[in-house]
């Protein structure tokens, strides 16, 4: 049923430190290599080892340069589903396929009843959805359903495979809707923040800002121009002047 | 937004099928029809021939269309569903009222058949301008204007179907050459409202505020995720020029308003001669704008995603 759930049980997402993420790409690769074997399988790919390579993948990684001069920062910025708590990308699914589940939060693609109609990927304002042209049917984020509940797998393997593969520990997993839960205690602690919060969709992941302060450069020392000596027809100088054209015969 | 041309045949053939409808429907309800039944079938065959291409249309843009079926089930909340419901619930009375004509039963539950097909009509145009209408996600789309454009241009090329077929088959009132008239000036002055309304919003949403990073100065990308366009980016991404929209507006305004228009003006004036002719001119012109017309407020719409891949505003 693509009406919402009035509330959810749980709250389950992701949490993304800015701070910290390097931009390595680890967690799209894991998550496009998990993801294509398991609940949404398959990811598709188009001509991918050619010049036009395409594909289906439910994570992506940008790379911003963000404010001006020697203060800029490179900030490398994931961006996935957002399993927002009301988003018109599941009330727009003419047929149900779309849907946010009640006990958990998680907002899935039924790719069963799926008639990838595309609407829902219109309706969202973050581009979290990525359409499969092979399979015919939406594609998205699906906080690794298929891992989080498996039981067949080490408890350690339980988080979905962004979380397991980031090297940096920028991405963490977890009940936002708990306050008490490690994701939500450290949003608190360091401002973690909805992105575009104004559209309104209430998204349950959410991103904590990069740091500032002490660990920026001094203006004054990275404004200093590179010096180059210029030549001054020392001795030292015509001596191996001297050398290389004795050595250059 | 990419521009599919099954979406745009759908929109076009349909919304002419439905003004048809329409204009026939409420043309007989009140009188104003010529005593033909056969006439009145043929002007609904046309009708629902014009619904069905572009319903048929509109599943060939699908990726699973043996599920269309499925679409029927969340009128509750998605309007592309609603719009499905609609649209076959239209059918019934219109295919009925067909049948009747087409068999040249008088009945009495013509004018209440002839009734349902308008509402039904009026209903189906609304909720395809309201799929649009109804995502946040697009500024030039989300608008009131929108199913009230698509309202108005279904009208007023519906009313010049309906009156090249009375003239054709050798009745031409002067109410169709009047209707058509004021349909395409009312069509022509929303559009013309709807293209200022766009033009003068330059849209709420920034790329820092896509980020969240607007408090540590201005954003701009340094590193795209992949490096060919995805489908986010062929889908949301696809823009035209703005010189180009200018000169297509042009197009729209000469081709779909102004040659029509001067069409039904020459006519009033004339007199019934040439009445066919007249209609068919309007007609051939009116296809050209109104594809345009349509292709155009794809190609125009802006999504919110693609401040994540440098669009400055949205």
């Amino acid at each position: 049923m693509t009406s919402l759930p009035e509330n959810t049980g749980k709250k389950l997402g992701l949490v993304i430190d800015l701070d910290i993420c390097v931009g390595c790409h680890a967690c799209a690769t894991s998550c496009k290599e998990w993801n294509t074997g398991g609940y949404s399988a398959p990811l598709s790919d188009h001509d991918p080892y050619g010049a036009d390579p395409s594909g289906a993948w439910l994570n992506r990684i940008h790379s911003y340069e963000v404010g001006e001069g020697p203060g800029s920062k490179t900030v490398h910025f994931p961006r996935s589903c957002l399993h927002c708590e009301e988003p018109d990308c599941v009330t727009v699914c003419p047929t149900g396929a779309s849907y946010k589940r009640a006990e958990d939060g998680i907002v899935l693609v039924n790719p069963d009843t799926c008639i990838g109609c595309k609407l829902c990927s219109w309706a969202c304002p973050y581009g979290a959805r990525e359409y499969d042209f092979d399979d015919g049917v939406m594609k998205k984020c699906t906080l690794c359903v298929d891992r989080i509940y498996n039981e067949t797998i080490p408890e350690e393997d339980r988080v979905p495979a962004c979380v397991r593969a980031c090297p940096t520990g920028a991405r963490a997993f977890g009940d936002l809707g708990d306050p008490s839960s490690a994701v939500s205690q450290s949003v608190a602690a360091r401002g973690g923040f909805n992105l575009l919060e104004e559209f309104g969709y209430k998204p349950v992941n959410k991103y904590l800002p990069p740091r500032t302060g002490a660990s920026d450069l001094d203006p004054a020392i990275v404004t200093q121009p590179e010096r180059i000596p210029k030549p001054d027809g020392s001795a030292v100088e015509r001596l191996f002047a001297w050398a290389d054209q004795a050595l250059s015969r | 937004m990419h521009p599919a041309y099954s979406v745009i045949l759908f929109t076009t053939a349909s919304g002419a099928g439905y003004g048809l409808m329409f204009w026939l429907s409420v043309a007989y309800a009140l009188g104003l029809t010529p005593n033909s039944p056969f006439v009145l079938f043929v002007a609904m065959a046309l009708a629902l021939l014009l619904i069905t291409i572009g319903l048929i249309s509109s599943t060939l843009h699908l990726g699973r269309p043996e599920r269309a079926m499925g679409a029927f089930s969340q009128w509750r909340s998605s309007w592309l569903s609603r719009e499905g419901v609609a649209a076959i619930a239209t059918y019934m009375p219109s295919g009925l009222l067909a049948l009747l004509w087409l068999i040249g039963v008088e009945s009495s539950l013509t004018i209440p058949l002839a009734i349902l097909s308008a509402v039904g009509a009026v209903i189906t145009v609304y909720c395809t301008g309201m799929i649009y209408a109804s995502l946040r996600t697009i500024r030039q789309w989300y608008l009131g204007l929108v199913p009230a454009n698509y309202l108005a241009l279904a009208a007023a090329t519906g009313a010049l179907l309906l009156g090249f077929l009375l003239a054709a088959f050798g009745y031409a009132p002067a109410w169709t050459a009047t209707v058509s008239l004021l349909g395409l000036a009312v069509a022509a002055a929303l559009k013309v409202h709807y293209w200022q309304t766009i033009d003068a919003d330059l849209g709420q949403y920034t790329v820092e505020m896509a980020t969240g990073l607007g408090h540590l100065g201005r954003v701009k990308p340094l590193d795209p995720p992949h490096t060919r366009p995805n489908f986010v980016m062929r889908e949301m991404g696809y823009e035209v020029a703005r010189k180009h929209t200018e000169k297509l507006r042009r197009l729209v305004v000469a081709f779909l308003f102004a040659a029509p228009g001067l069409s039904m003006l020459l006519l009033l004036t004339v007199g019934g001669w040439g009445a066919t002719l007249f209609f068919l001119l309007a007609i051939v012109c009116a296809s050209v704008g109104i594809l345009t017309e349509r292709w155009l407020f794809f190609a125009e719409a802006r999504h919110v995603s693609m401040l994540f891949y440098g669009s400055a505003r949205a």
